[in-house]
């Protein structure tokens, strides 16, 4: 009995570790956003490359697309960028971009330099849809269904497994409704 | 160029830290001389290694090389120089290699304090601390390395978070850090002792020191969070039970145990395996607390970029070391034997007492922690556990634990009599009791609570008053001089320590029972009157500072109709990020706190100017600061004894391996 007495510290310590790594799978982060099943707050905004014209929610209905929140000033935006040149060049759905809080000029310029994965960027000079959509930060990710409604959103910038785990699948489902 | 050189660093610091943890416990475990003179060199080398990648990366914070990934991401140039240097620890990273500096600091420090110290023990402590480096440099350089280039280099930096420029952040990181990981030391003892299976007095006195310091560092550390918290969040909240507050608040709690107990062992023998337990429990807190921050399974103020690698590397790490002491300890406690008995009313079972408390209000704040984990991991929900939890569990606990407090010191070893305490201290519990019960109607305002915090407040402080008295009076010949003399520094330290939780208990009795909080719109020129006190705005006016623009309100404090002072609380807006920043003004007083947040500008019609304000009035709130200030006073003088710097006696010392050492 005696030898079990000192072995009691390591038995509560393993039970410890068990609920740390399972809860290494979860994000508590994960709180799911209140205007996920909601439809996307409408927002008509000029375009990067064509300041005259513009585009809104209704020139989107009809597909499955993705908006993504970036900014040249962004150093976090640069870690998912690979990843939307990739997504880019896959054809699988229409990438829009929202510079969000940046001189056009400065974004016109990073993308020349980094590469242009969008098929269409809007700019949000003043950060007011982004209040719409509920950004807190820079880069944020959303699903877009058919109907206009947010399916999905990624808070930070997109990993690969986030890409092939989570958004890919739900846009393919998606596609297929 | 300077950033390779530090990445340079680091790798060689891993090779010599690999060298350090495995040659010199071979030696000790072969009595092997040359073997085991490895690791004061190798110790050294580290630190060395070490303090020079950190000052690489300093380097490329001070003069802004945004092509270091880390530097671009928390910094700017129009950061003032001090702050650039001070985000240096502002990321994941650099925290991290503040941490190695810190461990490899503590072995340095070993090597120059351990004259005394048979070469096997210093042998086997450096190899553990050794070896805990080479899980953090491996941690550093495989999933967090601070060097990292950036390609292209960004033209400016992200600008370090608001929050933390501000002097207190400055300092808060390395003193908390100096404190979790100087409980690595008293690990390392724990560890050595263990293996070499001798655990005796001369082990515990040899450890307390170390312990006392580390101690110390962490009461200031999280003191100056707690203050930090108060005057930048903007509402006057002093302690949240963050879990990253509560990270740091279990190795305290768990420190505090140990203290105690080493104590115990080193002046009775007894309470060997469970001091020995507390000392590997207090550290793996440390490394659990790491595990929590920045792994990301927990919510929290203090958001560190997390990544799930990192959180499977240290979860490893954290079972191997923690796992592999306590199966040490299953092992070897066994044999360790008890010490001298005890009666029931003994300065013995006092702090057995004060430990089986401590450790039972640690775990408890540790359950809550990891509660909402649990509860997710159980697929139960999500939920939070938030300060009710912990004041309906922690109150409760700590009331006894500070009852006892004032009894221990003036108990006897081995045996006390209740006749003899009551007799010694009826006075001192009179006095408590009529002054608690008077001095809430006093205040304005009767209220239990406050009654009984400022009991427990007087009852600690008269107490130990009465057992400094007594101690003088019972000694016979001398002067007030000598008998003052007679007594040891870490006695001293221990009656100002506890003075320090009485000064503590006020502060948060009286913050707690009678703090007034306002929060209304206020037109220019517009008074209001809080406890006493007129307040009366004068506008704001915009004002730029080096990397940021703020309103700069002016409220005029006045009592009776004099006016005391101008206070002027800013509303900032940093320029890169454009982060708001609340700068409270604060009167800071010895009775109190006069506190002002600007909120937001009112923009109805009509108002010109007008502002959301908050006004707290914070009774006694800088005692509690001044009380852990306190407390890591009394550690930091209990260290200053003499004792600890004598050689172990003979008699009682373990035979010194007999080979004269070249680097002595």
């Amino acid at each position: 009995m005696k030898v079990l007495r000192y072995l009691v510290p390591l038995a509560v310590f393993g039970v410890i570790v068990a609920f740390l790594a399972v809860g290494l799978n979860r994000d508590p982060r994960e709180v799911p956003s209140p205007l996920i099943g909601k439809p996307a707050p409408v927002f008509q905004l000029a375009q990067l490359h064509a300041p005259d014209k513009k585009l809104g929610n209704a020139d989107l209905r009809g597909q499955v697309w993705l908006l993504n929140v970036w900014a040249s000033w962004c150093v976090s935006c640069r870690t998912e960028h690979p990843l939307l040149l990739e997504l880019a060049r896959a054809q699988v759905v229409p990438v829009v971009g929202l510079d969000y809080k940046d001189q056009p000029a400065d974004g016109r310029k990073w993308l020349a330099s980094n590469g242009d994965p969008y098929s269409v960027s809007i700019v949000d000079l003043d950060g007011r849809v982004g209040i719409d959509w509920g950004v807190y930060g820079v880069p944020e990710t959303f699903v877009v269904d058919k109907q206009g409604i947010i399916r999905y959103k990624q808070i930070g910038p997109i990993t690969a497994e986030a890409l092939n785990d989570k958004i890919l699948p739900l846009v393919r489902e998606l596609q297929k409704s | 160029m300077i950033p390779e050189l530090g990445h340079f660093a680091l790798i060689l610091a891993l090779c010599v830290a690999l060298a350090q943890g495995v040659l010199p416990v071979v030696g000790a475990w072969r009595n092997d001389a040359a073997l085991m003179s490895v690791a004061k060199p190798a110790a050294r080398l580290q630190f060395l290694l070490v303090a020079f990648a950190f000052g690489c990366l300093a380097y490329a914070f001070v003069t802004s090389d945004f092509s270091v990934q880390n530097v671009a991401q928390h910094s700017n140039s129009r950061l003032p120089v001090y702050y650039r240097f001070a985000a240096t620890w502002g990321s994941h990273e650099g925290s991290l290699l503040l941490w190695m500096l810190m461990l490899s600091g503590w072995a340095c420090a070993v090597t120059l304090f351990s004259r005394n110290l048979p070469r096997s023990v210093i042998a086997r402590v450096l190899a553990v601390m050794g070896l805990i480096g080479v899980g953090f440099l491996a941690f550093l350089l495989f999933t967090s390395n601070p060097f990292a280039r950036l390609t292209p280099a960004a033209p400016e930096g992200d600008d370090l978070n608001p929050l933390l420029q501000d002097p207190g952040m400055v300092i808060h990181p390395p003193m908390l850090y100096m404190g979790y990981v100087g409980f690595s030391v008293a690990f390392a003892f724990a560890i050595a002792a263990l293996m070499a299976g001798r655990l005796d007095a001369v082990w515990a006195r040899w450890s307390r020191p170390w312990t006392t310091i580390a101690w110390c560092f962490l009461t200031i550390g999280i003191a100056l969070g707690s203050a930090w918290a108060y005057y930048t969040l903007g509402w006057g909240g002093w302690w949240f039970w963050d879990p990253v507050e509560n990270a740091s608040f279990l190795p305290w709690l768990t420190g505090t145990a140990l203290i105690h107990s080493l104590a115990v062992t080193e002046k009775r023998g007894t309470f060997k395996s469970w001091t020995v337990l507390l000392a590997i429990v207090a550290f793996s807190l440390s490394l659990l607390g790491t595990f929590l921050v920045r792994s990301g399974v927990l919510t929290s103020v203090h958001a560190f970029a997390s990544d799930p690698a990192r959180g499977v590397f240290i979860l490893m790490f954290l079972a191997i070391v923690v796992g592999g002491s306590l199966t040490l300890y299953a092992a070897r406690a066994r044999a360790v034997g008890g010490g001298a008995s005890f009666g029931p009313i003994s300065r013995e079972s006092f702090l057995l007492a004060n430990n089986i408390l401590l450790v039972v209000a640690m775990a408890s704040v540790l359950l809550g922690t990891l509660y909402p984990l649990i509860i997710d991991a159980l697929n139960a929900g999500k939920i939070s556990v938030g300060p009710p939890y912990f004041n309906a569990v922690f109150y409760p606990l700590t009331a006894p634990l500070v009852f006892l407090m004032a009894l221990g010191p003036i108990a006897a070893w081995r045996n006390a009599s209740l006749p003899d305490l009551w007799t010694r201290l009826k006075w001192a519990l009179g006095v408590a009791v009529v002054t608690a019960l008077l001095l809430p109607i006093a205040l304005g305002r009767w209220s239990p609570l406050v009654a009984f915090g400022m009991f427990l407040a007087l009852w600690v402080f008269v107490a130990t008053v009465v057992t400094l008295v007594q101690r003088l009076r019972s000694a016979h010949h001398g002067t007030l001089m000598a008998k003052l003399r007679a007594n040891s520094a870490s006695w001293y330290g221990m009656l100002i320590a506890h003075v320090g939780i009485a000064v503590f208990i006020v502060g948060v009795t009286l913050v707690k029972g009678y703090e007034v909080e306002r929060d209304l719109k206020m037109d220019v020129g517009q008074s209001v009157d809080v406890a006493g006190d007129t307040f009366t705005f004068r506008g704001t006016t915009p004002a730029d500072g080096p990397n940021y623009s703020a309103e700069i309100g002016a409220f005029e404090l006045s009592r009776n109709g004099k006016l005391l002072r101008t206070l002027k609380p800013e509303k900032r807006t940093y320029l890169v990020s454009g982060q708001p920043g609340t700068w409270a003004a604060i009167d800071t007083g010895l009775f109190g706190d006069r506190y002002i947040s600007l909120g937001e500008p009112v923009t109805d019609a009509g108002a010109k100017g007008a502002w959301s304000v908050r006004i707290y009035v914070k009774p006694f709130v800088d005692w509690i600061w001044a009380g852990c200030f306190l407390m890591a006073l009394g550690g930091f003088i209990a260290v200053a004894d003499r004792r600890y710097r004598l050689a172990p006696k003979r008699k009682s010392a373990p035979a010194p391996v007999a080979v004269p050492s070249a680097a002595d």
